[in-house]
């Protein structure tokens, strides 16, 4: 246990280490928080409660989907690459010796990376955002451990996924088309363009299913107030749900592209 | 990589030292490596159709996002879904095209951090060229044909009165707008020489441009337009030609003639750039290891 502690606090330096890029970051997140918030403020402005939603809550919606962008890694971005290419160079075998386990190992540098991405790139983009639109906060301050659950439950989803995209290099050797697969699934299905509940009948009803929605759509809407009590519940069981159930297929993967592994010599 | 592009200068050191002016050299460097870096993704067919399809698809996703909206209104900033297309189809169509050119100028701060740009300086070639060159990526014409699909069907609902000026305004609009992206390109790549880390900057002022030139000018606020028109001139890549043909005006107050600048404008941006893209090589020090 304490190793993996080790790795995530290893994740969170590594990130850490890019002053400029988080800086650069931040200014990215906050051009785009704008443009989009201007365009949600002209569809309010033609359809208030659109989604259930009133001009603050879908303002804070666009904020909180640029706060979360890195954290939930919902374009992808991570781990993913490098292990897909120690997956293609072989490296992986080394990896496979190690007295680890190897799933728990990516996972606990995603945490440090996604824990290091909510503090660096989430939080200036959120009160820049605040200052310049009116932004629907919690007033209960229960809503503030809740939504950092649901968040935390978001990222672990968000690595099943790209934990399984990575997999797919035992087999497919390039991992690039699974991966920009999951990078539009990521950017469409998060409900990072739009929210899902403004998808119309039965495409909603699939968006909001899929395990994309734990990304953004899920932790907004407890940010927001909209998950409380047995919604509360429920929407971390859902969360939960998907990330059990991703975490095991990326072992059962795991195993059998274990047996599959076949070092080259040298 | 770094072989590769050794390939192309052995390839045609002869011609390279001929005498010739620098513009030329660039685009005929720019043209030999761009040949290169093609014939190596096209060793793998499959793997070119398949990324090409998925940067069509991923510039889809957000018209897809615009026409989602429209699902529950008529009227976006008091324009509607065809007028928008068109907008969204120039700017898409214009980034495209200089992304498709330019689109490599974002590695540069990675050229500088890791010090392999000191073998693109010792090459009797501009190194602007060579830069823009790098890893040339056909697959980019996805972004052009979904821009430019966007943009047939915006043309075909619309009901314009054609005149002449408004039917010459759509190809001008899509080479200025393209080669205004492309000054964008090489003003940020300058700014990587001090900041070399920061490419998301870059990717503000370009990708973050090509989506809000996707909107109304209506839908922002007026500083924000006018930073946009008189900052960093975006709004001649498409707003104001586009305005122009549909008969529009633009929120801010000016004269009808500003709809017909955008090559004069986009010939003042690369000045800009040139000079910034100068200044920046000057002070460019090696990472010395």
């Amino acid at each position: 246990m304490r190793l993996y502690a080790v790795v995530a606090a290893g994740g969170f330096r590594r990130y850490a280490t890019y002053r400029i890029a988080t800086v650069a970051g931040i200014f990215t997140n906050t051009v785009f928080g704008f443009i989009m918030a201007y365009t949600y403020v002209a569809l309010w402005d033609e359809r208030p409660h659109l989604g259930g939603y009133d001009m603050s809550q879908a303002l804070t919606y666009v904020w909180l989907g640029q706060a979360l962008l890195m954290t939930c890694a919902m374009m992808g971005g991570g781990f993913e690459d490098e292990l897909m290419e120690r997956i293609r160079t072989g490296d992986v075998a080394v990896d496979l010796y190690r007295p680890i386990d190897l799933q728990l190992w990516w996972l606990a540098g995603d945490l440090g990376r996604a824990s290091f991405h909510l503090l660096g790139r989430g939080i200036v983009p959120m009160l820049l955002g605040a200052m310049a639109f009116d932004l629907a906060l919690p007033t209960s301050p229960g809503i503030w451990p809740a939504f950092l659950v649901s968040v935390g439950l978001g990222v672990v989803v968000s690595f099943a996924i790209r934990y399984l995209v990575a997999l797919s290099a035992f087999w497919l050797m390039d991992g690039a088309g699974a991966a920009q697969i999951a990078f539009l699934a990521g950017m469409f299905f998060s409900g990072l363009l739009l929210p899902l509940n403004l998808f119309p009948g039965l495409l909603g009803e699939v968006a909001r299913a899929l395990p994309w929605s734990a990304l953004l759509q899920v932790p907004a809407d407890v940010f927001l107030g909209k998950r409380t009590g047995w919604g509360l519940v429920r929407a971390y069981g859902f969360q939960a749900g998907w990330a059990l159930a991703l975490l095991m297929v990326g072992r059962l993967m795991q195993s059998a592209a274990t047996r599959r592994v076949v070092v080259q010599g040298g | 990589m770094a072989e590769a592009l050794e390939a192309v200068g052995t390839e045609a050191p002869a011609a390279v030292f001929e005498p010739r002016s620098r513009l030329a050299e660039g685009v005929r460097a720019y043209g030999l490596i761009a040949a290169m870096w093609l014939r190596s993704t096209m060793a793998y067919r499959a793997s070119f159709v398949m990324t090409a399809f998925g940067n069509f698809a991923a510039t889809a996703f957000d018209f897809v996002a615009i026409m989602l909206m429209f699902s529950h209104v008529d009227v976006l900033g008091g324009y509607t879904l065809p007028e928008i297309a068109l907008l969204y189809g120039a700017a898409g169509t214009a980034f495209g095209l200089a992304d498709l050119v330019m689109g490599s100028m974002d590695r540069l701060g990675r050229r500088v951090r890791d010090g392999t740009l000191d073998t693109l300086l010792v090459r009797p070639v501009p190194v602007i060229a060579q830069v823009a060159a790098d890893r040339f990526a056909l697959r980019r014409l996805g972004r052009i044909t979904q821009g430019a699909l966007v943009l047939g069907y915006a043309l075909v609902t619309l009901d314009i009165e054609w005149t002449v000026a408004r039917v010459l305004m759509v190809p001008l609009m899509l080479l200025s707008g393209a080669a205004i992206f492309g000054a964008v390109f090489v003003a940020g790549a300058a700014f990587q020489f001090f900041a070399q880390d920061a490419s998301e900057v870059q990717n503000s002022f370009t990708y973050g441009g090509n989506t809000l030139l996707q909107y109304p000018p209506t839908v922002f606020a007026t500083d924000l337009v006018r930073g946009v028109t008189f900052v960093v001139p975006l709004a001649f890549v498409n707003w104001l030609p586009a305005l122009y043909v549909l008969g529009r005006d633009y929120p801010l107050d000016l004269p009808d003639w500003v709809a017909f600048l955008p090559p004069v404008v986009a010939a003042l941006c690369w000045v800009v750039a040139g000079l910034a893209w100068r200044a920046g090589l000057r002070a460019y020090r090696s990472t010395g290891s």
